[in-house]
């Protein structure tokens, strides 16, 4: 293929995907994001930074992560066959370590000494304090108090890792505002500090430098698939919050002949307003640095997503998949709160996993298409995380006391 | 170019003083309030005028104008209520600049044209974008800029000589230097050094510099307007205006009353700074 007519090719040299991404960023910033750039560009062409990481990913992060038939389920829905891209059993139990593992090194590389992040669910805050920790760099973690009360265990992996939580007050108290302090915090940090972004979100170069590290999950199940299946899947299908586990999984497939479906959370149901599904029932706007699609109200503020999961209750998705989506290239699905419960129950029961309540939401999806595909069709899962986090959640609602 | 900021700050040029800038959030805490601060800025003394057009996620603000920014929102402000604020000051007071401050998702979701026509004809001189750096100019800053608003760009600590020059191209009507690396609110600004920023950045540009960030008391204005063309203040009378609700966060009686004899005060500073 042409490399002019490929869509892998975004985004151009300042940032747009389409009318999508860019750098909306204050001036403070500018210098900084423009020397992260630089950064980036020169790991990016130079071998010893991707042999380092892959020695990272192997012993560290335990990679490749296998890709696992899933026969039980894919009896249980009588359609596809359904395969599982483990994620869940990296270190620390999701896809977000393979990014923080890539931009740790990069900040080592460009001799910044602290390391700041933003966390939804905890997950990418785990990740980010456990790098650091390694790499002895101090880490102190954003967090909105209200995700603080909801995912207990991971604060507290996170402080027994050495990072500090700060619990974020302003605005809404939650994903959004952990983002906003996250960038406060840099504007007043700049000399010393790297920002870890956690999804394909944020200025140039994040989205796209977030997307190269998550894109191993992509090659890996491309090579592992064809060992198994001997061709390419027929859907491959994520769970989308910012987007990065969806994009890490798609990208290497986006030139190829593959459905990809992105399930956003639909919260209590798209038409209730209660929801987070940004590439759904949001508008473009810009936030966090880039424009794309946003849940935001008439006048252009920003609407508090809903969602049962921590790490999808975000009002924005990555600049790169709202690209894809005008394109036409991705197909957008919705899961409810209630739809991703059930999901995540019966992947217990039958599967002996308990998935994250994130890739619950794909899995969710799945229980909608598998059923009408062929037994010789293949659908692959991106499983970005486990469970365990998500027990003090789904007790909750099934009414049950821990 | 604006003939406002440019007629006023050849004003001052010529009283050989610097001047006064106020920054307040249109709509705080309730827009019959927020218009009697706004209409009794000019006779305090203040030269030139920032409203705030209130955004529910201002990256760049501390927590006193982002939650000022909020109780904007609540009263009911909307971007086109900011507009028609501009509306009714210019009723009484056609000299003073006004300069429309804000972050990118409130206009483009109004739309860029029809923001840039209706601000225009509301009387607004110039436009301070936070989250619209150079590089995303033909964005926005032409069009605003064809269209007769001066662009006012902010240049930082981190500003280095050979980004000052993508920082300078295409800005008008003044620099904002800010005086800190950090947000609104938080750090004071060193007279110092800020006197040396100001100096680097008018070697490169014959646009006035106003400087601001952390700028709280008539002392610290006063310092600042010793090595500036104007200081401008913020945060220190959004925190005012906080501390004057009651609550059930309505305006105290009193508030617009003591939200101006603090702007007199920082007048007077500023006035008596090269005295
Ligand atoms: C397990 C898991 N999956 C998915 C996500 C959503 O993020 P993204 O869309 O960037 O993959 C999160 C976020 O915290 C997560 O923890």
């Amino acid at each position: 293929m042409s490399q002019r007519n490929s869509l892998r090719n975004m985004p151009d040299e300042n940032g747009h995907y389409g009318i999508f991404g860019g750098r909306f960023v204050a001036e403070t910033l500018m210098p900084l994001i423009l020397e992260l750039e630089s950064a980036y560009e020169a790991a990016k062409k130079d071998e010893g930074f991707w042999k380092e990481l892959d020695g990272w990913f192997k012993d560290y992060v335990g990679r490749p992560s296998p890709l696992y038939f899933a026969e039980r389920l894919t009896e249980h829905f009588g359609g596809a066959k359904i395969y599982f891209k483990r994620e869940e059993l990296n270190h620390t139990g999701s896809h977000k370590i393979n990014n923080t593992v890539a931009q740790v090194l990069l900040a080592k590389r460009m001799g910044k000494t602290r390391i700041i992040a933003e966390t939804g669910a905890g997950q990418h805050g785990v990740a980010t304090a456990t790098v650091a920790s390694r790499l002895g760099l101090p880490c102190i973690v954003y967090m909105g108090a209200k995700d603080i009360e909801r995912q207990q265990p991971n604060v507290f992996r996170m402080r027994l890792l050495g990072a500090e939580v700060r619990p974020v007050t302003s605005g809404s108290h939650t994903l959004k505002d952990a983002m906003n302090e996250a960038l406060r915090d840099w504007v007043s940090n700049v000399h010393d500090t790297f920002y870890v972004i956690g999804s394909v979100a944020g200025p140039h170069p994040y989205p796209a430098m977030v997307r190269d590290f998550q894109s191993v999950i992509g090659r890996e199940t491309k090579q592992q698939i064809l060992e198994k299946e001997g061709r390419l899947p027929d859907v491959l299908i994520a769970a989308v919050g910012g987007g990065s586990n969806a994009m890490g999984l798609f990208h290497p497939f986006l030139d190829d002949d593959v459905r990809l479906i992105a399930v956003e959370a639909a919260g209590d149901g798209i038409e209730t307003g209660r929801h987070a599904a940004a590439m759904a029932a949001g508008t473009p706007g810009v936030l966090h640095g880039s424009r794309s699609y946003l849940l935001q109200d008439e006048d252009g503020q920003v609407v508090e997503p809903h969602s049962i999961s921590a790490g999808l209750d975000y009002p924005g998705v990555g600049p790169e998949h709202s690209w894809l989506k005008e394109q036409g290239r991705l197909e957008i699905a919705p899961a409810t709160d209630a739809e991703t419960l059930e999901a995540f129950q019966l992947c217990g029961r039958i599967e002996g996993i308990l998935p994250a309540l994130e890739c619950a939401h794909a899995l969710a999806h799945i229980a909608k298409i598998a059923p009408t595909m062929d037994k010789d069709q293949v659908i692959v899962l991106n499983l970005s995380g486990r469970g365990d986090k998500d027990i003090f959640t789904v007790a909750e609602h099934l009414g049950v006391k821990l | 170019m604006s003939d406002r900021i440019r007629e006023r700050f050849a004003a001052l040029a010529a009283e050989g003083r610097a001047g006064l800038v106020t920054y307040l959030c249109a709509g705080d805490p309730d827009p019959e309030t927020s218009l009697a601060l706004i209409r009794g800025l000019p006779g305090c003394g203040v030269d030139l005028i920032e409203i705030g057009m209130p955004f529910s996620d201002p990256m760049a603000d501390g927590p006193a104008i982002q939650a000022g920014n909020l109780r904007a929102i609540a009263g009911g402000m909307k971007l086109a209520k900011v507009l028609d604020l501009v509306r009714r000051f210019r009723e009484e007071d056609q000299a003073t600049p006004v300069i429309l401050m804000g972050y990118y998702n409130p206009v483009h979701q109004m739309g860029k044209e029809r923001f840039i026509q209706s601000a225009v004809e509301a009387g607004v001189d110039g436009l301070i974008m936070v989250d619209l750096p150079p590089e995303e100019d033909e964005e926005f800053c032409l069009p605003a800029k064809a269209a007769g608003l001066d662009f006012i760009r902010l240049a930082t600590p981190t500003t280095d000589a050979k980004r000052l020059p993508v920082v300078l191209n295409n800005a008008s009507g003044f620099i904002y230097y800010v005086s800190i690396t950090g947000i609104t609110g938080s750090a004071a600004p060193v007279a110092d050094q800020v006197g040396e920023a100001v100096r680097r950045i008018k070697s490169s540009t014959t646009l006035p510099v106003a400087v601001g960030f952390g700028i709280r008391t008539p002392e610290q204005a006063a310092a600042i307007a010793r090595h500036a063309d104007a200081a401008v203040v913020g945060s220190a009378l959004v925190d005012l205006v906080a501390s004057n609700l009651d609550e059930a966060g309505k305006a105290r009686p009193g508030l617009v009353e003591t939200v101006h004899s603090l702007v007199r005060d920082l007048a007077a500073g500023v006035r008596g700074a090269r005295a």
